[in-house]
């Protein structure tokens, strides 16, 4: 099956980026395709690559980094949630004068088209949120 | 992409105090490029979204009430309303906007695409969707 999966929340303060990865994990393992998962609202937290979480507790931001790696996911943020949020990466940096950036690697700023169009191709929309 | 799918947006909190009904709209209007099948559902706290006369002058919070009525514009074909919802909270379809819808093709008007629905409706509707995107 084709799936698209979307994020809603920010990592650590909520369970949503915890079972998403947990779905998008056994559903690669499983054979499944993930057309792209997809970050909005708070979820586009979820990309900075500043997150320093203590050592015994999971990293959120770098373990979708990896399963991104292993299984060529395209791990799209939402332009206009970024943007809000402060997620920002070296074209958004250019545009809107910020000194610096953050996102996380194998992580992409884009539109919500690419939402939309994820929901289109795919054969089941996964939210996770609250 | 030729495919054409049932869309159907969710709305489940008030339009206020967090921000997943303003960005659940902007998903809508971005969506109307894509020419699906759109519908939009309001339960829960989600039917605040749909009550006129809201005021956001002494908030510091950009009135976005305007946006919901341009949707049938933006290809949007229904908005349903949980009746349940609307009376757990002492609402009436009277204290709803109105929303027109007119297909510049063929000149068909309809008056109002804000219909109260009932809960097997609901579920109906759900059921029959595609794809739902819940805020």
């Amino acid at each position: 099956m084709k799936l698209a999966i979307q994020v809603n929340e920010g990592p650590y303060q909520h369970q949503a980026s915890d079972s998403a990865y947990h779905f998008t994990k056994a559903a690669l393992e499983k054979g499944h395709e993930v057309f792209r998962v997809f970050f909005y609202h708070d979820g586009v937290l979820n990309s900075t690559r500043l997150t320093t979480p203590p050592q015994d507790d999971r990293h959120i931001v770098n373990r979708w980094t990896e399963l991104a790696e292993q299984h060529d996911l395209d791990l799209v943020v939402c332009v206009a949630a970024a943007q809000r949020r402060g997620i920002v990466d070296d074209g958004e940096a250019e545009r809107n004068g910020k000194d610096a950036t953050n996102i996380a690697p194998k992580f992409r700023i884009s539109g919500l088209g690419q939402l939309v169009e994820a929901a289109i191709q795919s054969d089941r929309l996964v939210v996770f949120g609250d | 992409m030729s495919e054409v799918k049932n869309f159907m947006y969710l709305n489940r909190r008030a339009p206020y105090g967090t921000i997943y009904a303003w960005e659940s709209l902007e998903v809508v209007l971005i969506g109307a490029a894509f020419d699906q099948k759109v519908s939009l559902m309001f339960v829960d706290d989600g039917v605040y979204q749909l009550v006129k006369g809201s005021d956001t002058s002494t908030s510091d919070m950009k009135n976005f009430m305007p946006t919901y009525r341009t949707l049938g514009d933006y290809g949007v074909r229904h908005m349903y309303v949980d009746q349940a919802s609307l009376a757990a909270r002492g609402l009436t379809a009277d204290d709803l906007i109105q929303v027109e819808w007119e297909d510049w093709e063929t000149e068909e008007e309809i008056d109002n695409i804000v219909e109260v629905v009932d809960a097997d409706s609901v579920a109906k509707l759900m059921s029959e969707s595609d794809v739902v995107f819940s805020f």
